[in-house]
């Protein structure tokens, strides 16, 4: 699903150049969750940035789907971005003057699917804002604003799901059920998460921990909670997240 | 120092680190104010002209005498004789036109020989009789090229006469004022030439004591019926008034770009606000008092103000060059025959500026500064408010237009004062802001109609668009207000223009009816016209091609204070042929027979509406023993001059005006007789009389041009508005587009392509223009009404029909509307620019 190939990310200042990841190779497979950890600036928003197509790394490649970033045009990037990943931020970035179903559309409007409408309410019902569509973004909570972004970031039925610190803006009970929902769109819809996170406790809930220190991976276990989790709850169910996602 | 260096950080610090933002903002300011003082020197330039020529020659005189017709040259020996300290100076006043260039210049006739004062100031020694009978002397302006010696043709009333440049004018003979370019000749040879013999058009009195002594008595003891004794320079001071309508009108409209640039300091101000809010909070929570708050953002539009105003200046100076160019023309056409004077920057000026640039832009600041101070520090850092920031709908607004609407609406039946629309000004000032309290709440409502529309028709990104801009309506409603302002003024002032233009057509196929017009080759002015010899009427009286002939003669006169044309015309044949128009109605020939018959006058609308005058009053006019009365037969509508015509029958008149020189003639063709034909028949009837035969067509597209140059500069002031408009329109998209940058990087990272991100912004940039154009439509439409029932009738005394000048208002409508979209051109690119990494970059 996701391959990084002694990808490096270097950012130029004005007087030299800042290296955030240094030739990491690494794989995720399919219906995998896994979490990224490190301390800040070890280059955790780097990797999600190259993995979801949104960056492109200085040297070594990134394989989203089988294909090198590197050799895709801005419009095939674009396509990446739209079919293949789906991307859930930190502080949400929910267009503030879009309703909660409206910010659900707006990436399956871009891509210029039909019944947009009737898949955003589905998407919502989903993550269990059913009845708070209508709702613009500042008249609802932390949580609320985060489980619409992971609505939307679901739009395409991406088979990659990249999040960055989705809990980092959350508390911990809010936390948790937004993990829950994680571990229910990787269980029941057999998307690939790759979560970069502070948190110990939520790491422990994917399959595998990814540990990066100044911009290298220094370490790739299985999470120490993988047994409670490991694939447990099911097999995937494709058909529903897919069920209204045609073009 | 502390508060000065935390004022630094707060305001000046990020005005230095957006520089664009910055420099547009002064930009739009300093061009507001340089259009006003562009206007202010070019005004002044071309209205304090004509004191140069005529008064720089009369020195120090303090007193005039006139005469309408002229003065019997017999009263300057009488006057010479009074037992009275005082000196006069007598005067012949023409134009003569150079043959080789075709500029026209003031003729002075001054009593070479016996006027020493006159002489010293000419730079002339005393010729010798030979010379000034044989080689007839003139002294020119150096500017013209021509030697000491030399010999030059001027074309003099009907005449080409051949003169000998006896000496040059230049600035040295001059202290003081330069003067403008003029010719001197003597008195004896002007009067020759001109065909005046014995007759005077001035004779200025000075009293060498400096005092005014009591000799004025006895002066007009002495004058000969009709004339008048009055300070000198009356005639100036009257002119200026005449002209100042239209150099208030004028004023006003230059006053619009300034607004215009109000809105962007305003919109400038509030987006500081806007993107400072936190910090305002967290400084409050420190502990900043909210004066310094409020004094911090007054201290943004100060310097806004400051800048534009130093930027302005120097502009404005620029700009005057063209504008005196254009309002030069317009007041030679119009209202008096004198080239534009000096441009001069008058402490005066500088006032105006500072007071328009700085004191505009404090204002505008003052609200968003208000706001700021105002704001409690918790509500200022709570991130999902300052994120979505919904202001300025609300109802109060809306209210407070209909408010200022209906006082607007009540301005506009007040009387003008002293000549002037202050109130009508007022009210259409109060119009434009109450469509600005309005746009707001319209904004509000049609881009959130419009977002499902959008999305269907352009997709996601316009709809995006439109919900951010409805989501931004702080600055929004600014900038669709100033745009609407600026297109609702040239919407006005196209609708007022296309309107007089339409009337002044119409009302030219119904006063010209004649197939051929005469008049002296030497061009005529405003206020002054060339004459010919009676001979050439009677010439073309007979010619058998020839049915009717109608003499006019014009004479300037002073009536009520301001100056007005006594025109003579023959009523017998107007009563036949014309189809003039008068308010109450009455039949032409009606009042022809009136004309004929008794000892009575028509009055042109602007010269009734000036003086308050209607059919049936009475006018007392300076001829014949001084104090002629004759009856008002009726109000006619014309447009040919703002001054106002009093016409009366020629036969009549003469009696009191005995100089039978013409200023016109109006031929009507035999029926049957082809026109070119005739008018080769009249040219050559007139061979030996320097006069020009113009076809009525030609006439009347003479008289359109010069409508349409008079008018050029409105059009140039409107279009400098939207400029400004369009300039602080790109500027705030572009403020929109790096203050939602992080938006665009989402959009991107969510699969939107560089081209949908690029729609967005030009869909807010379209949707901004169609608002804008929209809005402005409807205060144009309401502007039109104001300047064409209110401001004009009581600036100039014209009844217009209201016409829709469809063509231009289109043009002019899709114009600003393809500006607008191009205005969001750079913006688009900026935002099409942005990575989907950009503005959430972390660890």
């Amino acid at each position: 699903m996701l391959r990084f190939n002694q990808a490096s990310k270097s950012y130029e200042l004005s007087e030299h150049s800042v290296p955030a990841l240094r030739g990491v190779t690494v794989s995720v497979d399919r219906g995998e969750f896994v979490a990224l950890v490190g301390r800040s600036g070890c280059g955790k928003s780097t990797f999600l940035h190259l993995a979801g197509a949104m960056d492109l790394p200085t040297s070594g490649e990134v394989l989203v789907d089988g294909l090198s970033t590197r050799d895709l045009d801005d419009d095939q990037l674009t396509q990446v971005r739209r079919e293949r990943v789906g991307f859930v931020f930190q502080f949400f970035h929910l267009f503030p003057t879009l309703s909660a179903l409206e910010n659900v559309e707006m990436p399956l409007q871009l891509a210029g699917r039909s019944k947009t409408r009737r898949r955003a309410n589905e998407l919502l019902e989903v993550v269990g804002l059913a009845g708070l569509g209508d709702r613009l973004p500042y008249q609802l909570s932390g949580g609320q604003m985060q489980r619409v972004a992971i609505a939307r970031a679901l739009g395409a039925a991406p088979a990659l799901l990249l999040a960055d610190e989705p809990t980092g803006n959350l508390d911990s009970e809010t936390s948790a059920a937004i993990m829950a929902l994680f571990r229910r769109v990787n269980g029941e819809f057999g998307t690939a998460i790759v979560m970069a996170t502070h948190s110990v406790e939520n790491a422990a809930e994917a399959d595998r921990v990814l540990g990066l220190a100044d911009g290298r991976l220094v370490s790739d276990s299985p999470s120490p909670g993988n047994a409670r989790h490991s694939r447990s709850v099911g097999p995937p169910n494709h058909g529903r997240l897919h069920s209204s996602s045609a073009p | 120092m502390n508060r000065a260096r935390l004022l630094y950080r707060l305001i000046g610090r990020p005005l230095i680190r957006e520089p664009v933002r910055t420099w547009i903002t002064v930009l739009c300011v300093s061009i507001g104010v340089a259009v006003v003082v562009a206007i202010d020197l070019a005004g002044h330039a071309a209205a304090g002209s004509f004191r140069s020529s005529m008064e720089s020659l009369q020195g120090s005189a303090s007193y005039e005498i006139t005469r309408v017709g002229g003065i019997p040259d017999t009263a300057f020996g009488v006057l010479s004789k009074l037992p009275v300290p005082l000196e006069f100076s007598a005067r012949v006043e023409a134009y003569a036109t150079v043959a080789a260039t075709g500029e026209r210049l003031p003729l002075f006739g001054v009593d070479i020989l016996g006027d020493e004062a006159v002489r010293s100031g000419v730079g002339a020694e005393l010729p010798d009789l030979e010379v000034l009978f044989e080689q007839r002397p003139v002294w020119v302006p150096e500017t013209l090229g021509v030697r000491v010696g030399e010999r030059i043709d001027l074309a003099v009333n009907d005449r080409l006469e051949t003169f000998t440049v006896q000496g040059l004018l230049g600035n040295s003979n001059w202290s003081g004022t330069s003067p403008q370019g003029f010719v001197v000749t003597d008195i004896a040879l002007a009067q020759q030439v001109l065909d005046r013999i014995g007759l005077l058009d001035r004779i200025y009195v000075r009293d060498p004591s400096g005092g005014e002594g009591d000799w004025k008595a006895l002066i007009a003891g002495a004058l000969p019926s009709g004339a008048s004794l009055r300070p000198a320079g009356t005639g100036t001071q009257e002119s200026r008034k005449l002209l100042r309508s239209f150099r208030w009108n004028l004023q006003v409209l230059s006053y619009i770009a300034l607004i215009v640039g109000a809105f962007l300091v305003y919109n400038a101000v509030s987006v500081s606000v806007v993107r400072r809010r936190d910090l305002i909070g967290v400084a409050r929570a420190l502990g900043m008092a909210a004066g310094t708050v409020r004094a911090g953002f007054l201290a943004e539009g100060c310097f806004f103000g400051a800048a534009g105003t130093l930027v302005g200046l120097v502009l404005g100076r620029v700009l005057a060059v063209g504008a005196v160019g254009l309002m030069g023309q317009t007041v030679q056409a119009l209202y008096v025959s004198s080239a534009p004077g000096d441009i001069a920057i008058r402490p005066w000026t500088a006032a105006v500026a500072t007071v328009a640039g700085l004191g505009v832009s404090v204002a505008a600041a003052w609200w968003p500064a208000r706001e700021a101070s105002s704001v409690l520090p918790a509500e200022a850092m709570a991130r999902a408010r300052r994120d979505y920031e919904i202001r300025g709908a609300s109802a109060y607004w809306s209210q407070a237009a209909g408010v200022c609407a209906a006082v607007s609406a009540l301005l506009c039946t007040l009387p003008a004062w002293d000549r002037v629309p202050y109130a009508g000004f007022l009210g259409a000032f109060g119009l434009i802001l109450a469509v600005a309290m309005v746009v707001p709440k319209v904004a509000a409502v049609s881009l959130s109609a419009a977002a499902r529309p959008l999305l269907r028709l352009l997709g996601p990104g316009a709809m995006l668009g439109s919900r951010t801009l409805a989501g931004s309506l702080g600055r929004t409603a600014v900038i669709v207000a100033a745009l609407a302002t600026a297109t609702g003024m040239m919407v006005s002032v196209g609708i007022m223009v296309g309107s007089l233009r339409e009337t002044l057509i119409v009302w030219m196929d119904r006063q010209l009816q004649a197939d051929l017009y005469v008049q002296a080759e030497a061009r005529s002015g405003a206020d002054a016209a060339a004459t010919f010899s009676e001979e050439v009427a009677k010439t073309i009286e007979g010619l058998p091609a020839v049915d009717d002939v109608d003499r006019l003669r014009r004479y300037p006169i002073s009536y009520g204070g301001l100056p007005s044309t006594l025109a003579l015309a023959d009523f017998r044949v107007i009563g036949r042929r014309s189809k003039m128009r008068f308010l109450g109605g009455q039949d032409i020939a009606a009042v022809a027979d009136t004309l004929v018959a008794s000892k009575s006058v028509i009055a042109s609308e602007a010269f009734g509406s000036k003086h308050g005058l209607g059919a049936g009053d009475t006018v007392r006019l300076p001829i014949g023993n001084g104090a002629e009365e004759f009856e008002i037969a009726g109000i006619y509508y014309d447009y040919s001059a703002e001054h106002g015509f009093l016409l009366g029958h020629r036969e009549i008149l003469m009696r009191y005006l005995p100089d039978d020189r013409l200023t016109g003639v109006a031929v009507y063709v035999s029926a049957g007789v082809d026109v070119e034909a005739a008018r080769s028949a009249v040219i050559e009837s007139a061979a030996g009389y320097r006069v020009q035969v113009s076809r009525n067509r030609e006439l009347r597209e003479g008289a359109t041009e010069i409508f349409d140059r008079t008018f050029a500069i409105t059009y140039a002031l409107e279009a400098v508005a939207i400029f400004v408009a369009i300039l602080g329109m790109s500027g705030a998209l572009l403020t929109l587009v790096v203050d939602r940058r992080a938006e665009f990087g989402v959009l991107r990272a969510l699969g939107a392509a560089k081209r949908q991100v690029r729609q967005l912004v030009l869909a807010q940039a379209g949707m901004l223009g169609l608002l804008a154009t929209s809005m402005g439509f409807v205060l144009g439409w309401l502007l039109s009404i104001v300047l064409v029932k209110v401001i004009n009738k009581q600036s100039f005394g014209w009844t217009i029909q209201f016409h829709w000048p469809v063509a231009i208002l289109l043009g002019a409508i899709g114009v600003i509307f393809a500006a607008s979209l191009a205005a969001g051109t750079y913006p688009a690119r900026i935002a099409a620019t942005q990575g989907p990494t950009d503005g959430m970059r972390g660890g």
